[in-house]
């Protein structure tokens, strides 16, 4: 079950949940940055609306930049703002950026430890009809790989305004990761978020996996925790909105309750959270683990639900994967 | 015309420590410190505002140096405006030094970025201008920029931004050497037009001897009385200006000198004393 501590939404499992985009959560999070700090700037890549920094730049227009559609040039830019006492946030479509712009994040931001805050947007085949050009599905990796960056991925719209809050208050560069599409809102004002510690959404006594999940995914992993407790099966779920730092210690004391681990993101099933955590495991508690999420290909035009199903990131997938590994669990 | 003659003498003995150091490190480029010493000694010595006792002042002048491959000419400038000591230029590109190949911020204090990757230094100062112009702050961002960097994309996408937001507060300085690795920039691929690309772009141009100390400090001057736009300042230098065999040469590009060059390069530089200017055509 739902556990309390969370404070996630009341009607979580109700047909009419309420959902909004993860995107719309950044652009609320930059407002409130910008009234806390005078040095919170932001950039777009000609994309202002659909990133949701619109709110900002009306509100702000000094401190807004269009650099037009020239998401190396953001980057630098924001470089040069980073290390002269500013906080720059770039906004773009993670494909191109932290894709197109992958060096200079990497030498002018992160090398170069400059307070820039990176908002990767349309993650995953849930952008849908713009097809597998604007999906990015492999960002949270080229993100982890470097030194000195955070990475997080917020679950829902409320904790993606906490989290753009959060990133704003920490120094040095951060990605954060964004999605086109509606989803469900599962949190609330009071449900912990602390970058770097993740938290136990759901659980059952005596679980017998673990699934750890980041994103919009998180609903489908609790939609199928409760489907496998009716079925006795019983199942941790727990929101790991950050990937690096990744929360070990909690990762692996769970994955000593269950002994068995599934990993649910909408990316590539190697480098992103998957991979995160089976390097931890494999050095701290090897347990079986079964990995949900991109299988080495590219996404399509679709309907953004359609498209979950069919590369196997829906409901009916999170617990079949979590049979198979229960299936394989020690003891 | 004393200040001009102080300034020519000390160019002479940076050139001289960058001999050394290069021999001494055993890899590194060797031609474009050469063709920007004289402009790195007026900078350091004669146009910044700064403080090598406090490297963080907020009020300097911010020099973005974003051809990072020619740090040895900024770390013997640097060294001589006292920001550390010279002997830990012997240290350069070895282990556990604060003299990076190609320079890195956070490891020595003065720096103002980390750079190397062509062609994104441009932007990092636009980024610095704008903090300037945001904080209602005075100090100026000086850019040094290669030739050979304007192949890249991200340097167009600066120009662009700079010249559309009149950023009149900035001012590169292009090290107009026409070499890059592989041969002459006209062969590779063809700048020229160059002053008139820059124009296009809403930028003011100045063309100048990257080897006269009048022209550099006249030229910048020149720069900040201009309110309306950024200026480019494209240096016409000689690559390894003062060692004749290495003058125009690309393949002193990227290589240091041997014992024997060096001692021949000394030698040269030696008798050189105050002459490069006039000898200059």
């Amino acid at each position: 079950m739902i556990v309390k501590p969370a404070f996630l939404s009341k009607n979580i499992y109700d047909a009419d949940i309420e959902e909004r985009p993860t995107r719309d959560g950044y652009g609320e999070g930059l407002v409130s940055a910008g009234e806390e700090n005078p040095n919170v700037v932001v950039l777009c890549a000609d994309l202002t609306e659909s990133t949701r920094v619109e709110a900002f730049a009306k509100k702000f227009p000094e401190r807004s930049f269009e650099v037009g559609v020239a998401e190396q040039n953001m980057a630098t830019i924001a470089a040069g703002l980073g290390v002269s006492g500013k906080i720059p946030f770039i906004s773009s479509y993670a494909t191109f950026s932290p894709g197109r712009n992958w060096e200079q994040i990497r030498t002018t931001i992160s090398y170069n430890d400059s307070n820039v805050k990176i908002a990767g947007h349309h993650a995953g085949v849930s952008t849908g009809p713009d097809g597998a050009t604007h999906q990015a599905i492999e960002d949270i990796a080229t993100m982890r790989l470097m030194a000195n960056m955070k990475v997080i991925v917020p679950c829902d719209a409320v904790e993606a305004k906490k989290a753009t809050q959060a990133a704003a208050k920490i120094w040095g560069p951060v990605y954060l990761r964004f999605a086109r599409e509606k989803s469900a809102v599962i949190t609330t004002a009071e449900t912990p978020f602390v970058v770097g510690k993740a938290e136990v959404f759901y659980e059952t006594a005596k679980p017998k996996v673990l699934i750890v999940a980041c994103g919009p995914l998180v609903y489908n992993a609790l939609l199928a925790a409760r489907e496998l407790e009716k079925e006795k099966i019983g199942a941790i779920v727990l929101n790991s909105h950050t990937i690096k730092p990744l929360d070990e210690k909690k990762i692996i004391s769970l994955a000593k309750k269950c002994g068995a681990v599934v990993t649910v993101e909408e990316h590539q099933v190697v480098g992103g959270l998957g991979g995160a955590v089976a390097e931890t495991l494999a050095k701290h508690f090897p347990a079986p683990m079964e990995f949900v999420g991109m299988q080495n290909v590219f996404g399509e035009s679709g309907n953004p639900k359609e498209l979950i199903e069919k590369y196997g990131m829906g409901v009916k997938d999170i617990k079949k994967a979590a049979k198979k590994a229960v299936e394989r669990r020690w003891g | 015309d004393k200040e001009i003659k102080r300034l020519e003498e000390k160019a002479n003995a940076i050139r001289k420590t960058i001999i050394k150091t290069l021999e001494e490190a055993k890899s590194g480029h060797s031609a474009g410190p050469l063709g920007l010493t004289d402009i790195f000694t007026a900078l350091y010595f004669h146009i910044l505002r700064h403080d090598p006792k406090n490297p963080a002042w907020p009020e300097r002048d911010r020099l973005i140096v974003s051809n990072g491959h020619v740090c040895p000419v900024l770390y013997v400038a640097m060294a001589y405006a006292g920001y550390f000591p010279l002997g830990e230029l012997k240290t350069l590109r070895k282990i556990n030094s604060r003299l990076q190949g190609h320079p890195h911020r956070s490891s020595l204090p003065g720096l103002e970025t980390t750079s190397g990757p062509l062609g994104s230094g441009l932007s990092q100062s636009i980024g610095m201008a704008l903090a300037a112009k945001l904080d209602k702050k005075k100090y100026r961002v000086y850019t040094i920029l290669s030739d050979g960097e304007h192949e890249e994309g991200n340097t167009w996408e600066g120009i662009m931004f700079a010249g559309k937001n009149k950023l009149n507060n900035l001012t590169t300085i292009i090290d107009r050497n026409n070499i890059q690795i592989d041969g002459f920039t006209e062969d590779i691929m063809p700048l020229e037009p160059f002053k008139q690309k820059y124009e296009s772009f809403g930028w003011h141009v100045l063309e100048i001897d990257g080897h006269n100390f009048e022209q550099i400090v006249d030229a910048v001057n020149e720069a900040q009385a201009i309110y309306e736009k950024p200026t480019a300042i494209i240096a016409h230098t000689i690559p390894g200006k003062g060692v004749d065999f290495m003058e125009r040469n690309y393949l002193w590009h990227g290589k240091p000198p041997t014992k024997e060059e060096a001692r021949i390069a000394l030698r040269e530089l030696r008798t050189l004393g105050g002459k490069i200017k006039s000898e200059h055509e």
